[in-house]
């Protein structure tokens, strides 16, 4: 899937420099450490070798054999290696995500590392995004946030602020659109785009935790409360706030609409900032803001989709393993791999820091201090694979043809009550 | 068979002998082996397995479960596999376009011009170049905001049309790609097959004052059976394996309107959010019993032609 790669512009160099200070700690590991991972875009492949090499210092005795697969091609090979030449560690996402390999019994369960008090507050965030079954099945090393990006210059142009409420944010879309500014970008042409505003709208309509019932399938597709989430998108829809033919692009085919000012807004994850800023637009031309509130009585809940690191049942240097997953979640070692040179994403360990890129900061603050309802994964993680494909082609005819509201959800309810 | 005329005189001698005696059949037998063993595991078995799968419910990881005809009884009410089958027939239909798309090229470049040459291989050029390739181009073609189409039809006052994203166009916007490398494939074929015809036939239909289209349908058409044939043949095939050209421009969608049932298998078994093994065979199978139809009127037809040679 296209919705988390690490757009990081370069600085290859930089991180290697970082590896002098943890070297040479304990090194009665042996043996060799076999990684398979799918960190396969520039910048993230440059942090996992990094990581690799720096953990190797540690342990001199310790042979690290790193694979890094195409990221999109990683996807399908899971399911043979996990099952056929097990890795001692494995690249994946969290959430149900995870579900079909800890069903198979292709995780190893690793409870006893959140047993570690270190582990388990530093990383408490995350620990209902790594739970399957009461159990952990992984560990995480980046996240990053979803929200609004706006043009900021096209914003003061119209004396528009931030909204902070659902009637905020339509008045300031009908003023955009009085003057020929779509409200919104999106490129819904691989589908998932148009979870994102699903995820938001459901959670801000209807809390984190119907959200998560809906996606866990306990709540029927047709039940009213589903509806007045996508009775509020029309409202959006029908006023035109989504750029047109929005089924035909991809992601990065509706950014030239916000880079040129035709429309303001995307609601995306935090990996879009760079291509826009790589097409031109400065920092007083690009800012961030929070989904705003539509139901009051609800509490404000987020997607932070993580990527995680998990041990493989069928692996052969299990201890090896679970010494490199501490290092992966350390503080220190998640300060190094998230920063703005390396991944340039959020770190999930409470006590490492973060890069002090604009948006990360204000990512940063808004997941830790305004997300009280809880940190979703996104669609595709949340819901099972096969909901999540139905679901998703559902939204994207919505947005298209509205009117059909009343067959798509008959179909997403079907499709629940045979999957779940 | 042919044993029979040679002096049987060993008869009585083991191995060797009985070798000796059936090497007529076995020496063929021998150079086939190779071929008929990979085409048993790679092309025979794997249609039987698909057949054995498509009973089961199987994620590709754990125990598959036994549920019958269950898998099919789904097919059955599945409104995207029927968009599909129906995808298909389109394809099958609207693709067999590519033959008298084909042919009036071909008897259009039949002649002798300067340059003739370069004019065939420009006709030809689409063929050449990758599916995907056309793929892309035929997505910009057809791209609302820049493409070319957009802009005609802009310019003509009509507004602009998005055929790829309009779930009621998209299907015939990508036969409409697939037959440009179609018709020059068919082209070609015709092509040489107009090399072959008779050029007494139509000088004694000339005289007896035939032509135009009277001369094209009895007298050089009937000539091209051979050629009609074959761009029959590579055209159904063609149509059946639009693969490419679906996954390149459209991604199945608008909403799951332009996939096609090899689409439909790929996302239900084999893609990202895929992974019913058991439903993805079923589709096979429903597709594979489609394609065996035309497998077996091609290969009746080739076995009445070999009759007929004799």
């Amino acid at each position: 899937m296209f919705h988390k790669p690490r757009l990081t512009a370069a600085a290859l160099a930089l991180s290697t420099a970082l590896a002098g200070p943890l070297a040479a700690q304990d090194s009665d590991l042996s043996g060799t450490l076999t990684i398979f991972s799918d960190m396969s875009n520039p910048a993230p492949r440059a942090v996992m070798e990094d990581m690799a090499a720096r953990f190797g210092e540690m342990h001199p005795d310790l042979e690290i054999d790193l694979t890094i697969i195409d990221r999109e091609a990683y996807k399908t090979q899971i399911r043979n290696f996990l099952s056929a030449n097990p890795p001692d560690v494995a690249n994946w996402y969290a959430a149900n995500r995870m579900r079909p390999y800890v069903d198979a019994g292709l995780f190893e369960d690793i409870s006893d590392l959140w047993d570690d008090p270190e582990i388990a507050e530093n990383l408490a965030s995350t620990e209902g995004a790594m739970t399957l079954d009461g159990k952990q099945w992984g560990v995480p090393y980046t996240y990053y946030q979803w929200g609004i990006y706006y043009r900021e210059d096209i914003y003061n142009e119209y004396g528009l602020s931030e909204p902070e409420t659902w009637e905020e944010l339509k008045a300031n879309c009908q003023t955009l659109l009085d003057n020929d500014v779509k409200c919104f970008t999106i490129g819904t042409r691989y589908l998932w785009t148009a979870a994102g505003w699903f995820d938001y709208l459901n959670m801000r309509t209807h809390g984190y935790d119907f959200h998560m019932q809906l996606t866990n399938g306990e709540i029927p597709w047709t039940d009213d409360r589903v509806r007045e989430t996508f009775a509020n998108w029309r409202e959006l829809i029908d006023m035109g706030a989504f750029v047109d033919n929005h089924q035909s692009y991809s992601w990065q085919e509706a950014l030239p609409f916000m880079v040129n000012g035709e429309a303001a807004a995307y609601l995306m994850g935090n990996f879009a900032v760079a291509p826009m800023r790589e097409a031109g637009l400065g920092d007083d031309q690009l800012d961030f803001y929070q989904f705003p509130a539509i139901n009051p009585d609800v509490e404000m809940a987020e997607d932070a989709p993580t990527d995680t690191f998990h041990i493989p049942s069928g692996a052969d240097n299990k201890e090896a393993a679970r010494e490199f997953l501490r290092f992966v979640v350390s503080a220190e070692n998640q300060t190094i791999i998230n920063a703005g040179d390396a991944l340039g994403q959020l770190p999930i360990n409470a006590s490492s820091s973060v890069d002090d890129d604009e948006m990360l900061q204000q990512g940063f603050e808004m997941l830790n201090e305004n997300a009280t309802g809880g940190l979703a994964q996104f669609f595709d993680r949340d819901a099972p694979a096969e909901m999540a494909a139905i679901a998703m082609e559902g939204f994207q005819e919505f947005m298209v043809f509205p009117d059909n509201l009343d067959p798509i959800l008959q179909r997403l309810e079907q499709a629940r009550q045979r999957i779940y | 068979m042919t044993t029979a005329t040679l002096p049987d005189t060993h008869a009585d001698e083991g191995g060797p002998g009985w070798i000796r005696r059936n090497r007529m059949t076995l020496a063929p037998l021998m150079f086939l082996l190779p071929g008929i063993l990979f085409f048993l595991v790679y092309v025979i078995v794997p249609i039987f397995q698909s057949f054995y799968i498509s009973f089961f419910r199987w994620d590709g990881l754990g125990e598959p479960s036994y549920i019958g005809l269950a898998n099919y009884q789904e097919l059955a009410s599945d409104p995207a596999f029927e968009v599909s089958l129906w995808n298909n027939l389109k394809w099958l239909i609207l693709y067999l376009l590519a033959i008298p798309g084909g042919l009036f090229i071909a008897l259009f470049l039949n002649q002798t011009v300067t340059g003739i040459r370069l004019y065939k291989s420009l006709f030809f050029f689409p063929f050449v170049i990758s599916q995907v390739v056309v793929g892309l181009v035929f997505g910009w073609f057809y791209a609302p905001s820049f493409g070319l189409l957009s802009q005609v039809t802009e310019w003509m006052g009509l507004g602009t049309v998005n055929v790829l994203g309009d779930p009621r166009y998209a299907t015939y916007g990508i036969i409409g790609a697939g037959l440009w490398p179609q018709v020059s494939y068919c082209m070609i074929i015709y092509l040489t097959g107009l090399n072959a015809v008779d050029p007494e036939q139509v000088e004694a239909a000339r005289l007896d004052g035939a032509k135009g289209l009277r001369m094209l349908w009895h007298v050089i058409l009937p000539q091209l059976r051979p050629a009609t044939f074959l761009a029959f043949v590579v055209t159904i095939i063609g149509a059946l394996r639009s693969f490419d050209l679906i996954s390149i421009m459209t991604n199945g969608g608008p909403f799951g309107s332009t996939r096609i049932l090899s689409f439909y298998m790929f996302e239900k078994a084999l893609s990202e959010y895929g992974f019913r093994m058991g439903y993805g065979a079923a589709i096979a199978v429903v597709l594979f019993l489609i394609m065996l139809c035309f497998i077996a009127y091609f290969l009746w037809s080739m076995y009445r032609e070999e009759k007929g040679a004799r």
